[in-house]
Formats: C-alpha cells, structure tokens, sequence
C-alpha cells in the first residue's frame, strides 16, 4: 500500500523523487553491467522481477482488518544485490500509478524510496548480518525478506508522519498513527513474503545450483543446506 | 525437507486465511466514516491525514483511475499473471532440463558400463 497520488505536498514528492533519482541511475548502470557480464543470469533476474510484479499486486487481509500487499523485492536484493532492484521496483510501481491509480505518479519518488531503496538495502543488510553469524540459509532469507518488507512500510509511515506532523504531538505521535495503521497490517504479510521467499530460493538452490553459486551474495552465506 | 516445504505453504495459507475470521474491525478516526472491513491500509492512511490536517487537500489527481473496481481487479489480476507466468516458465524450464540432465546422465553411465544392458 503506497502512498496515494497527490498525499504529499509538493515540497516532499520534490525531496523524496531527488534522494530516488541517483538510487535509480545507479541501479540501472549496476544492473546493466552484472548482466553484460553475465548473460545467464537473464533468467534467474527475470524470476526476481516477476516475484515483484506477482506479490505486489496480491492485497491480502491481516490482522488489523485491512488490506496491503507484500513487496517482492527482497528476493531480487539477495540474488543480485539492493542495486539491481531499484530499477525493478521502480517498474512495478510505475505500472500500477498509470494503470491501476494506486500509488502515484507525484507520490512515485517517496514510493520507490520506500519500496525499491529502503526495502532492498534492508534485506541485503539483515541476510549479510544473518549469514556473518552463521544462520542456516532459509533462516537468513526469511529474516532478509520479511524484516526487508516491514521496512518498507515502516519507512512509507516516516514520510507520511514527516509530511503531516501532528499538532500536538509532532512527527512522533503521527509516525506512531501512521506505523499502527501501515506497520501493524504489515507483520502477517511481511511473514508470509518470507516464507515464499524461501520457497523460491530453495526452488532456486535445487534448479539453478550453478548460477546461484556464482552470485556474490549467494556465495556469502554461512552454512551449506536448506 | 518435503515436510517443510508443504509446513511452509500451509503456515502462508493460514496467515492469509486466519485474519479474514479474526480480524477486530479497524477503527474509525475521529469525525469520518469508519473504514470499511478489510479496505486498503492507505484508505485508512487516507483518513489519518484527514483528521492530522483536516484542510489538506490533494494537488494531483491520477492520471487514469480504473473505471470501476472490476477494471481495477482485471488490471491487478493481470500484474499478477504476468508475475506468476514468467515464474511459471521458469519451474517449468528447470524441471525439464533437471529430467533431461538425469536421463543423459543414466545413459552415459550404462554406455560406460560394459555390465550394465
């Protein structure tokens, strides 16, 4: 669930599309280069791109009586590292501001700050940090996907709560509101996107031992096994 | 490993399917409607900014809005199926050349092995 078209004042879709901008230039150079170096690895990065364009659009209940959808791009983040997924998630929230009114086009920086920066990088970090102390590679992924997911939506609470402060109590008790409606719907989904995570990596590992292998990320993990 | 592998889909079932029974009712902001069961989470996002600052007012409007939910479940469900059909491709693609893979392997093997008929 992103943030609506026309939600943020003009100064903070300014601001967020600035700090997304140099993110995407990098990602697409970063992407492109990994790929010109190794074409067979189209593939497994149309498999993470398709992950984000199928979970995206999935709205699933949760436990706070309403609806949000996971991101998807935490797969692609420890495939082919944080880089590679801007220009992805860039793609997929481009998609569904034009045809589908959700999200927007004056919201797209904050939104792809959110989901394609914010959400990879986390994910990149926590799997490195799991797989550093040694983790079981499922445990790692589920880990780096859904606390990946969380902070995306984590993140779209902190621009919502930076945009509208609250009178009284400032950006905290806003970010709070914010978190408690974003945040909270998030947790469910957020485990269920770690767990289908895993199932395609596993899918992966099995299929694509050899490709998986030769991916840096993947190379750093700690223990060998599903 | 097959154990865990179905425990995984039953845990994302569950996750799924629980809430829609277990879920309390969102709750409503002060001074608007209460939002609607299982809404967007930004259609209740929509209502805090609302009740935070109630002169704001959207300065964009989208470019193109589905015409009726149905278009905007017709367009959702076709994000989906083009997500869901490369991935299909793929596990399709890979079973087969892991079948393909085997079977050269077995005919290698039992060429190379003079016993083997």
């Amino acid at each position: 669930m992103h943030i609506m078209e026309g939600f943020l004042p003009p100064a903070h879709a300014l601001g967020w599309a600035a700090a997304s901008l140099p993110c995407l230039a990098w990602g697409l150079r970063s992407m492109g280069r990994s790929l010109q170096a190794h074409p067979e690895r189209r593939m497994l990065l149309g498999v993470a791109a398709a992950f984000a364009f199928l979970l995206s659009a999935l709205k699933l209940p949760s436990v706070t009586g309403s609806c949000s959808h996971p991101t998807g791009v935490g797969l692609g983040a420890l495939l082919f590292g944080p880089a590679a997924m801007v220009p992805v998630g860039f793609v997929v929230l481009l998609f569904q501001a034009l045809l589908l009114a959700h999200g927007g086009l004056t919201t797209l920086g904050a939104n792809v700050f959110s989901m394609a920066i914010v959400g990879p990088f986390v994910s990149y970090g926590v799997f490195r940090a799991a797989a550093a102390l040694g983790l079981k590679r499922s445990v790692c992924v589920f880990l780096a996907a859904c606390l990946g997911d969380l902070a995306t939506y984590v993140t779209t609470s902190a621009q919502l709560a930076l945009a509208f402060p609250d009178a009284v109590g400032g950006f905290e008790a806003s970010f709070l509101k914010f978190a408690g409606i974003f945040a909270l719907t998030q947790v469910p989904i957020a485990i269920s996107e770690g767990l289908l995570t895993v199932l395609v990596v596993n899918a992966m590992a099995r299929f694509n031992a050899h490709e998986l292998r030769a991916l840096p990320v993947m190379a750093l993990r700690g223990r060998e096994g599903a | 490993m097959k154990l865990r592998t179905w425990g995984m889909w039953i845990a994302i079932v569950l996750l799924t399917v629980l809430p829609l029974w277990f879920a309390a009712a969102p709750p409503a902001e002060p001074g608007a409607e209460a939002p609607s069961m299982f809404g967007g989470a930004d259609e209740r996002a929509q209502q805090a900014i609302g009740s935070i600052s109630p002169t704001y007012r959207p300065w964009f409007a989208p470019v193109f809005a589905p015409a009726s939910g149905e278009i905007a479940s017709l367009l959702f469900a076709l994000q989906a199926a083009i997500g869901a059909g490369v991935i299909g491709y793929w596990l399709g693609v890979s079973v087969t050349r892991e079948r393909a893979r085997k079977t050269a392997h077995d005919v290698s093997a039992s060429a190379r092995d003079p016993r083997a008929d």
